[in-house]
């Protein structure tokens, strides 16, 4: 009893706290020092899809690069793609442009900063921290997907299904519409209400949820809920795909491309200077649709009326002729898979060549076998979002620009392989190529967000967010020192030991280091050394009154509810700026959480095993504090 | 115990609520008569920072901008000469991700002299509505977990105290940046939320040796003991802020521009919450009526610790006191 007693309040740790620190030490310093080998200039080739790296492909790239006289420094390859480093950036650069001619489109050739980590470091999984992109440089985008659009889309296409339905079973109909979140339909004899019920029902099931309205003969279709939010969901996945290939077109070497919400798209291009280039590529959100020309109305006689003939709608080329065209539509963006810009040999203009999907193919071939002679116009729709400022309140208007960029007589039937001609410049046939080939959107996208870091500010950032954390951090040792002298060495070694516990840490979790990030380390610096203020002020009082090794232990004893008590109060504001956060306010939040875990233990364990060691049980007269 | 009780905090209780109520009344004034400089994350808008190679001519940009109808564009060095800040206000009929590129354009254009993109930043209307309303709605919810923790861990008159300190230190911290119209940004916000966190940490601390010194001080008046606590964490309020500031002043002095208001926030905020613990936190605990009984109910077990906690000290006192004699003694036949 007795004997068991005098161990609790002796001040001795056990050996396993002792290795539980060792071990600690250990693994905190070989997850944080890939941190300190930098960067290799390095480029990452990467197959586009369907297309397979194989050994010929390494040969073709080591032979590419030594008729060059480049040698690489290191040839790696990570499951699909090549990782090639250079020994400077000049050879990276030089290397880029030899190898993006050499692999053609069969390959993204991107240049990249690959981490310098040696062998041994990686084969345990140690990684270096991840940069943000205002560290590193590059482009933040956050897009917007218009949802609504997407639904009215769908609606749309159930008009076109219906009709033929409806043609099919002979039933017949004065209109059918899309009005604001519905089908209507307006039956020519409203005995028919029973059948046309049924038909819809069995035609297309778990779609809509029918309306009858018996007196006026009408039946309204909403969308079921559940159908809308599956559109939903089609209309973020096919624009993050489409998003994705874009990319690829731009030869970015990390891009990130993640859905943000239930609307929104975040796309980060570290690295990528030219903005310009990366927002057309991105931001215009251009469709295309093919129709058929409605030949019989008179389209300058419908531009002063406003109506259009019943089935047709009126456009207007991008000069501003009108053009009247069937509301139908052949074939849209969706179906494209291939488009390739190029100069027609035969009248020396610009030309677009477009391979359509299966799908797109044969409805084109029932449409064009058809329809010979007749024109069939390609409709290019761009979004756009202007903000107006209307009786002094800022409205959000979405403004649809339609252009008929060509309208051209079917010279015979085709099906999924044609020509677009007709357009102003090569410039012109290649960015619509692009866009064509990249995929079409489902719904159109805005960006709603732009951060873009240059490189300079970047690496700036960087200097200036280090140099603060180590004078920072000199500072607060000094004054450690100065005040608990011994103790605020013991101090000293554990706030060194918390810092590399955070670098390892972030290092091994991946998150992404930002300047706030660092805001965040500098701050924890500050409030780590908290916790030994605590135990140390607490151990000089307790001496008023008690020997030297019983204030040792009660100064550690009682100042750790107290610490427990402050910090998980932080802890908590912490988790709200998580949770609350967006990227960079994210990345403070998280160097702050880990930043308060960690000092509790070094500053509680840590310190007391140092202090154990030197003082503990020790027939000391007088402590250095 | 007595000379721990070097100064009398609690004395100036009155003076410093009149302090604080001033100081509350000039935040709540800044902000209606001048209202914060809402940064483009809460506005909307376009940033746009270039680094000219020789000093830039501000004028010059602001009339080509002028020119160009950009009229609600301003203009501003940041940081040194060669670099300018370019803030451009949500614009009508306007494709607003493209701003930036046309400004860009226009500038290569209209000058000769060279820059380098630093950084551009464009939110769009409707995304800085949202933070502004995330970023009321986790203030709120800072303020509410807080409330119900301290409730939890304390007493639900420390609680109020702890959040009427929070509250304090928050409103003069963003009346701090209502009177230097020093941009508020989404950086500012964290590190408010941050200062919550700060303050908090400081208020507990005090708090936490209030409870302790009602429990083993046997006399004196609820504010002799709050005095005692405030007079006894002294030492560790200072030097935590001090530590915590030095920290701050490097950030403030090397961080950069990007990271300023969040520096200074924070200094304010620390300040401000030091202060705060000291003087608003407890005293409001005790005008609510905290005693000595409100504290010792609910930790009787906690109690019992202590009184074996006593008893330990007691043999290991004595135990201690055997082996200095033995040392002695093994010293004395040397």
């Amino acid at each position: 009893m007795f004997e068991s007693r005098q161990k609790i309040i002796s001040n001795t740790y056990p050996l396993w706290k002792y290795l539980l620190l060792a071990v600690a030490i250990v693994l905190s310093v070989t997850y944080a020092a890939p941190n300190l080998f930098g960067d290799d200039p390095a480029v990452q080739i990467s197959p586009v899809k369907t297309v397979e790296f194989d050994q010929q492909t390494a040969d073709r790239i080591r032979t590419t690069l030594a008729e060059a006289g480049i040698e690489p420094k290191q040839f790696e390859r990570h499951q699909e793609q090549f990782l090639l480093r250079f020994h400077s950036s000049d050879d990276q650069l030089e290397a880029r442009s030899l190898l993006k001619e050499a692999m053609g489109r069969q390959a993204v050739v991107a240049l990249n900063l690959a981490p310098a980590t040696p062998e041994l470091l990686r084969s345990v999984g140690a990684q270096p921290m991840y940069l943000g992109l205002d560290l590193r440089g590059g482009v933040h985008f956050l897009m917007d997907v218009d949802m609504e659009a997407a639904i009215a889309k769908t609606y749309e296409r159930y008009v076109d299904e219906l009709k033929a339905v409806l043609r099919e079973e002979r039933i017949r109909y004065l209109g059918l519409t899309h009005e604001d979140d519905e089908l209507l339909l307006r039956l020519r004899d409203a005995s028919e209400m029973e059948k046309t019920l049924s038909v819809v029902n069995a035609e297309f099931p778990q779609t809509f949820e029918p309306k009858p309205d018996q007196e006026n003969g009408e039946i309204s279709l909403p969308l079921l809920a559940q159908v809308k939010s599956e559109t939903r969901k089609y209309a973020l996945k096919q624009n993050i795909t489409t998003l994705r290939n874009r990319i690829n077109e731009l030869g970015v070497a990390e891009p990130l491309i993640q859905q943000q919400g239930d609307r929104r798209i975040v796309v980060q291009l570290p690295g990528v200077q030219d903005t310009a280039k990366a927002k057309e590529i991105l931001g215009a959100t251009a469709t295309l649709e093919f129709r058929l020309v409605e030949e019989k109305g008179d389209p300058v006689r419908a531009e002063r009326t406003g109506y259009a003939p019943n089935g047709a709608r009126l456009y207007q080329f991008r000069d501003g002729r009108p053009i009247l065209l069937k509301r139908s539509i052949i074939v849209s963006g969706d179906n494209v898979i291939d488009a390739k810009s190029g100069i027609d040999s035969e009248a020396g203009s610009p030309q677009v060549s477009v391979t359509l999907d299966g799908a797109g193919g044969r409805k084109m071939l029932a449409t064009t076998k058809e329809n010979v002679g007749n024109r069939m116009a390609v409709v290019f729709i761009e979004n756009r979002v202007d903000t107006i400022e209307k009786d002094g309140e800022v409205v959000k208007k979405r403004t649809t620009t339609k252009d008929v960029i060509n309208a051209a007589v079917i010279r015979g039937q085709f099906a999924n392989r044609f020509q677009i001609t007709g357009l102003d410049s090569p410039q012109e046939a290649q960015d619509l190529a692009l866009l064509l080939r990249a995929g079409a959107l489902a719904a159109p996208m805005e960006i709603v967000e732009e951060r873009t870091i240059g490189p300079s500010m970047g690496q700036d950032n960087i200097n200036q967010g280090f140099l603060s954390v180590i004078v920072g951090f000199a500072l607060v040792l000094v004054v450690m020192a100065f005040r608990y002298k011994v103790f605020g060495m013991v101090a000293n070694v554990a706030l060194t030991l918390n810092l590399v516990i955070i670098v390892a840490v972030l290092s091994l979790l991946q998150a992404t280091l930002t300047l706030p990030g660092i805001a965040g380390i500098v701050l924890t610096v500050g409030m780590a050394v908290d916790a030994n203020v605590l135990i140390f002020e607490r151990i000089r009082e307790e001496m008023r009154h008690s020997s030297i090794q019983t204030a040792i232990h009660a100064g550690y004893e009682k100042a750790f509810v107290t610490i427990a008590d402050a910090n998980i109060t932080t802890l908590l504001a912490a988790v709200v700026l998580f949770s609350f956060g967006t990227g960079p306010i994210k990345g403070f939040a998280i160097t702050l959480s880990i930043g308060i875990l960690t000092s509790m233990f070094t500053a509680i364990v840590g310190t007391r095993a140092v202090i154990n060691l030197i003082y503990g049980n020790k027939p000391v007269q007088k402590l250095s504090i | 115990m007595q000379n721990e009780q070097r100064y009398n905090f609690m004395r100036f209780r009155g003076q410093a609520m009149i302090l604080s109520l001033l100081l509350l009344a000039a935040s709540v004034a800044g902000l209606a008569i001048k209202g914060l400089n809402f940064g483009i994350d809460f506005t909307g808008g376009t940033i746009i920072e270039l680094a000219y190679d020789e000093p830039a001519d501000v004028d010059a940009i602001r009339t080509a901008l002028l020119d160009n109808g950009y009229e609600r564009a301003s203009v501003q060095n940041f940081g040194s000469a060669e670099e300018v800040l370019i803030r451009i206000a949500p614009r009508p009929q306007e494709s607003s991700a493209q701003i930036s590129n046309q400004v860009m354009d226009m500038l290569a254009n209209q000058h000769n002299e060279a820059f380098e993109l630093r950084r551009v930043e464009f939110v769009g209307p409707q995304v800085g509505d949202e933070l502004t309303e995330d970023g009321a709605l986790s203030l709120i919810y800072a303020l509410i977990g807080v409330l119900i923790y301290v409730a939890l861990r304390f007493e639900f008159r420390f609680s109020l105290g702890a959040v009427a300190a929070l509250v304090h230190d928050v409103t003069i911290t963003i009346g701090v940046f209502a009177w230097t119209q020093v941009q508020f940004d989404l950086t500012v916000l964290a590190a408010i939320l941050a200062v919550i966190g700060y303050s908090l940490n400081d208020t507990i601390v005090v708090f936490d040796r209030v409870r302790e010194n009602f429990r083993t001080v046997r006399d004196g008046t609820p504010v002799d003991v709050t005095n005692l606590a405030v007079n006894q964490m002294l030492a560790r309020t200072i030097m935590t802020s001090v530590t915590t500031l030095l920290v701050l002043a490097a950030l403030i002095a090397i961080g950069g521009e990007v990271i300023y208001g969040f520096a200074l926030a924070l200094i304010v905020g620390v300040v401000v919450g030091t202060y705060s613990s000291m003087f608003v936190a407890s005293s409001i605990a005790l005008a609510l009526g905290v005693s000595k009984e409100d504290l010792m109910k609910p930790v009787k077990e906690g109690e019992d610790d202590s009184a074996q906690e006593e008893e330990l000290h007691r043999i290991f006192l004595e135990e201690e006191a055997k082996r200095e004699a033995r040392e002695a003694q093994a010293a004395a036949k040397k």
